[in-house]
């Protein structure tokens, strides 16, 4: 007979509880737009921001909504623009996939240091902290910033204290190059074509080497050897242009501190990240 | 009265629930991270538990007590609390949808919490009367949220400091809840009911 009322009671309070549930779910039913969850799907879900939403969640709303483009998801890349078009039955938009590249070779070798510093391990406060220790004001700090803002694990620490970034892991959502106070990464459209001139110095010839082994000393050596007018000078700094730029390779036998790469070199080779450091990194 | 204020003095310094019974310990390290998650995990265990309180009491002093089937308590407060987390969902949801986005994942997470199952047995166990356990939920998930807002304050100023790499992570945590948990001593046996 026991066992009868327990059944009967506990039977009773999960029937009051579940009709209860059941009317309160009828009396209090959002509308929502079975759209946005479709769109949702269609997204990576890491919430990086790098559509400039808080959250996936919200670029979906704002994408069902139409104040956000099908494209606006940076990491998703033309798979999720494509997914999130069909979810709405609109044509997809084209993406440019991009990465992260780090524009400096400065590392603990070539770069001398203005002084030692001990403080709190993150760029942006080492950056505010007598402009930074480097001799170079516009090289890498090493701190990892960008390390740590990174949400898809793409970048970890070299061995020699720059930051490397794995391509294949790198979404382009740019949050590093937000990290970087100093601005030294910057998201090019992905691949191989075309050469860089791999330093951020602004500083004039004779200041960048007495800083740095590797850096640009704006020696004009580069741009006058370009045979298609793909190298400028903006601001002591060469930059080339990689649309024009067709991987002929004279502008790297002219550079003398070497600080011109074909982009098919990837990070990984010059500054490959020992199996400790990128443990270290994400710990 | 006086045994109200009591309560409330006992069950955030006291006994606080997280440091002294150490209850509630996951939510405690998982989302003591940051002070806005905190914040937000604060208030929604403040409304459950409060809630959770008053319809476990009700449930255990008129159904379970006349049938003598208390030893059935816990199946059933877990049934309880469960059904009224999911309803309070489904209500606010509707009702303000603000507090819903500011509460979050937080609030289903909280169904399976073992603070909020303790202070619905607790309760009980105490004998206190309908007021005494609402006012005990109350105090025990002020109490909770005390920890937890202490606990994401010095973490976020933990994240700058040089730790040696050994103790980084979870292993700092759990000696800085230690320490904060000996200082919480300091209260035992000002007070008791």
């Amino acid at each position: 007979m026991q066992i009868l009322y327990a059944v009967a009671a506990l039977g009773g309070v999960a029937l009051v509880f579940g009709a209860l549930l059941g009317v309160v779910a009828r009396f209090f039913t959002v509308e929502s737009d079975s759209r946005v969850e479709a769109v949702r799907e269609a997204l990576p879900g890491a919430n990086c921001g790098a559509c400039g939403y808080a959250g996936c969640n919200n670029f979906a709303e704002a994408v069902v909504e139409g104040k956000a483009p099908t494209n606006g998801c940076i990491p998703g890349g033309s798979g999720a623009a494509a997914a999130i078009a069909a979810a709405l039955g609109q044509e997809a938009a084209a993406t440019v996939p991009m990465v992260a590249t780090v524009f400096c070779l400065g590392d603990k070798n070539k770069a001398r240091d203005l002084f030692v510093y001990d403080g709190i391990k993150d760029c942006a406060v080492a950056e505010k902290y007598g402009g930074g220790f480097k001799a170079c004001a516009d090289g890498c700090l090493g701190l990892g910033s960008c390390v740590r803002a990174c949400p898809f694990d793409a970048i970890a620490m070299g061995r020699n204290g720059l930051p490397v970034v794995d391509e294949k892991q790198c979404t382009g959502c740019g949050l590093c190059a937000r990290a970087c106070p100093r601005g030294i990464i910057k998201m090019l459209p992905q691949g191989d074509q075309g050469h860089l001139v791999l330093c951020n110095s602004h500083a004039r010839g004779k200041a960048v080497t007495q800083a740095c082994e590797v850096g640009c000393m704006a020696c004009r050596a580069c741009v006058k050897a370009c045979p298609r007018e793909a190298i400028a000078m903006e601001n002591n700094l060469a930059v080339i242009d990689l649309a024009k730029c067709d991987d002929c390779g004279k502008c790297v036998l002219k550079c003398r501190p070497g600080t011109i790469h074909p982009r098919r070199e990837k990070g990984a080779a010059k500054n490959a990240p020992t199996a400790k450091a990128a443990a270290s990194a994400s710990a | 009265m006086e045994k109200l204020l009591s309560i409330i003095f006992i069950y955030i310094l006291v006994d606080n629930f997280v440091l002294q019974r150490f209850f509630g310990i996951c939510p405690f390290v998982g989302v003591s991270r940051k002070m806005e998650t905190a914040v937000g995990m604060s208030m929604a265990v403040v409304f459950v538990m409060t809630l959770a309180t008053l319809a476990t009491w009700l449930v255990y002093t008129y159904v379970l007590t006349p049938l003598e089937l208390q030893y059935l308590q816990i199946v059933a407060f877990i049934l309880i609390i469960a059904s009224l987390v999911q309803l309070v969902e489904t209500v606010l949801r509707k009702i303000s949808p603000t507090l819903y986005q500011g509460l979050g994942i937080f609030l289903p997470l909280i169904t399976t919490n073992c603070a909020v199952l303790a202070v619905a047995l607790l309760a009980v166990q105490e004998e206190f009367t309908l007021v005494e356990a609402v006012v005990f939920g109350i105090a025990a998930a002020i109490g909770f949220s005390l920890a937890l807002l202490i606990m994401a304050g010095i973490r976020e100023r933990l994240e700058f400091a040089k730790i040696p790499r050994p103790l980084q992570g979870t292993a700092i945590t759990l000696i800085t809840a230690g320490i904060l948990s000996l200082a919480f001593m300091g209260f035992k046996g000002m007070l008791s009911l």
